[in-house]
């Protein structure tokens, strides 16, 4: 039985980074942004917290300087495919690229250095119920936030005006334009969003789920967040669905090592990206399930005409 | 305008990076001396230029045909990767055979298995219309798995202490140095020849003119019968076979070995250097130069001034940041307004 909750367990936490990742590209997403620079803010939101905590000793700091970093870097793309019309597609394969490269540089000093990981927050009363208390009411704050995250985002995009407001934006940019609403603005404050969720995505890494800082630790799971909106089909509960379904198969293959599976380790480090392959493949081969819930605007270039 | 734009970033990526070794506490004009001037000041370092070059090229012009398309092949990395395991599995099997056929048998054989590669993605996005994006960048991952595999497995050197290595290709498989002295080898004549190539494809075939119509008006490349499925299969063949075939140069030239890690990020950066140039192959080989030199002055910067290898990563993506800001000056014309003709709402 310790050994179940062990492993339910470590799935938290290989899904708490996955959840953040996705959720705040899906807000991007709804608003018609397709953000592919998600790898690089995980890093650079990865690398700022590490630092802050490395300096400050302050986990708090470390948080924040994680999600920080995570929407700095999601500014420059806001600043450059909102606001000057590149392409979103080459402009977020750049902020992957110079993230993965900034991060690396900024983060020289600290390989090596150790961080005894976020305080684990036991709520009290509700962590003494066995079982359940160890599995759900034993957690860091990320992983907390990570769990209010997906009702939080489904409120308001759906229960909202903002969000409503948001949804149009991303489905029909000349009507939201035309009934007053000022598309880039709501898209650059949805790119940012999506940039601090994908640094305290990156903070997690480095300040719980490791604790430490090495070069590209966020080994695709940017990407992964990526194909994981597509596989939610834009809807946040399901994303939180996902995440926890990537977690469970980034963890079998620690468990399977364990238990002396004979299956090499790459095979089993495989599984994965090959599962994103697949899941990918059972939700897009339906063309009209993808239509309907793809923001409809997503990745074009909006332009005020008028 | 369309021509200055990639002059005007690089030159703004220059001074963004005279700040950046400034806020670093290296004197900026050593570290651009030791960055872009140092590796070209001896003939061997020239020869290293077009070593670098090769793979860029060779991956960079046949992306390019798929970005005009509108085909996002991301996954180039992966290409190589198994284009280098196919040649160099048949270079360990042949181990022992010295035949003047070895060579261009695992050439073939890399480009094969580049394109076997790249026919996954072009499969399922034909097929299931799934995100070629994701999936050949997914697919990239499971590459360098396969490879750390084999070197750490079955393909590892018997006599290599163990180390995840394979063993030293024979004189029969091993690509031949063109300029005696230092490592320039076939793979650039391949790379030229190959740009050349796309040039005419490009601007004399058919199949040129279907791919730029789908890329800039779909619905007319439909109308006028033009298939895009044929187009996504071809981008990636094209892509898929390059990159396989920049791999497995890459190993039986300047490597000589199968080793885990085999390329710097050429699949990566050809991405960057099909933007650079326009994704026109005269473009594409000028920026393949100059994305070359940034290789060559990283690994320079770091012997020298002892900066850290990322910065090459850094300068790379500030490059194409700055392509890209400088790609609105070609959109729209810049006119300075001193008042707002619209009072009460912000000027866009």
């Amino acid at each position: 039985m310790d050994l179940l909750i062990a492993a339910m367990l470590t799935i938290i936490t290989a899904a708490t980074p996955l959840l953040y990742a996705a959720l705040g590209e899906l807000v991007a997403e709804k608003s018609g942004v397709l953000n592919l620079g998600v790898e690089g803010m995980i890093l650079l939101g990865a690398v700022c917290g590490f630092a802050a905590v490395t300096f400050t000793g302050n986990a708090a700091a470390g948080i924040a300087a994680g999600a920080l970093g995570g929407a700095a870097l999601s500014s420059v793309f806001a600043l450059l495919a909102l606001g000057l019309q590149a392409s979103q597609v080459a402009t977020g394969l750049a902020l992957t690229i110079f993230g993965t490269g900034l991060s690396a540089l900024l983060g020289q000093d600290l390989v090596g250095a150790a961080y005894d990981g976020l305080p684990k927050l036991a709520v009290p009363l509700l962590s003494e119920i066995p079982l359940a208390g160890a599995l759900l009411f034993h957690h860091d704050i990320l992983v907390y936030g990570s769990l209010a995250l997906p009702a939080a985002v489904a409120w308001f995009l759906t229960r909202t005006r903002a969000g409503l407001v948001l949804r149009a934006v991303g489905d029909s940019h000349e009507v939201a334009h035309a009934m007053g609403y000022p598309v880039i603005r709501i898209r650059c404050l949805a790119t940012l969003f999506g940039g601090a969720c994908a640094g305290l995505a990156g903070a997690y890494l480095s300040l719980a789920y490791s604790p430490l800082w090495i070069e590209n630790m966020s080994a695709g799971r940017g990407w992964i967040a990526l194909a994981l909106v597509v596989f939610a089909t834009w809807r946040p509960w399901r994303a939180l669905a996902g995440a926890y379904l990537f977690g469970g198969i980034t963890i079998a293959q620690l468990h399977a090592q364990a238990l002396g599976v004979a299956i090499p380790s790459q095979i089993m480090s495989m599984l994965p990206y090959l599962a994103t392959i697949a899941v990918l493949v059972l939700i897009s081969r339906d063309k009209s399930k993808i239509k309907r819930n793809a923001p409809a605007c997503i990745g074009r270039a909006f332009h005020p005409s008028s | 305008m369309v021509y200055l734009s990639p002059l005007l970033a690089l030159g703004i990526s220059l001074v963004a990076g005279t700040v950046m070794f400034g806020a670093m506490g290296v004197p900026p004009g050593g570290a651009l001396y030791a960055f872009f001037v140092e590796p070209l000041t001896s003939a061997y370092g020239w020869a290293e230029l077009g070593v670098k070059a090769a793979p860029l090229l060779l991956i960079a012009v046949a992306l390019a045909v798929g970005f005009r398309a509108g085909v996002w092949n991301i996954g180039a990395e992966g290409q190589l990767t198994l284009g280098a395991i196919c040649g160099g599995g048949i270079a360990l099997w042949l181990y022992r055979v010295d035949a003047a056929w070895v060579l261009p048998l695992m050439l073939a054989g890399g480009v094969l298995g580049g394109m076997a590669w790249a026919a996954i993605p072009a499969f399922l996005k034909t097929r299931f219309n799934t995100s070629e994006i994701l999936t050949s960048l997914m697919l990239t991952y499971v590459a360098a798995l396969l490879l750390s595999l084999l070197v750490h497995g079955p393909w590892r050197d018997p006599d290599g202490f163990n180390f995840p290595e394979s063993r030293l290709f024979s004189d029969a498989a091993t690509l031949p140095v063109i300029l005696p002295g230092t490592r320039l080898h076939l793979g650039l004549p391949f790379a030229l020849a190959l740009a050349a190539a796309v040039w005419v494809m490009l601007s004399r075939s058919l199949v040129g003119f279907q791919i730029k119509v789908i890329g800039q008006a779909p619905a007319a490349g439909r109308y006028a019968g033009f298939s895009e499925r044929a187009t996504v299969w071809f981008c990636f063949a094209l892509a898929g076979g390059a990159a396989g075939l920049a791999g497995i140069v890459e190993v039986s030239g300047p490597i000589g070995q199968l080793l885990p890690g085999i390329s710097p990020g050429y699949g990566f950066t050809a991405i960057i250097v099909a933007f650079l140039g326009r994704l026109h192959p005269l473009g594409v080989a000028l920026a393949a130069c100059l994305l070359a030199l940034s290789y060559l002055g990283g690994e320079a910067a770091q012997i020298t001034l002892n900066l850290p290898l990322a910065v090459t990563g850094v300068f790379q993506g500030m490059l194409l940041f700055f392509l890209l800001a400088c790609d609105v000056l070609i959109l729209y014309r810049m006119r300075i307004r001193l008042r707002n003709r619209h009072p009460g709402k912000a000027a866009a």
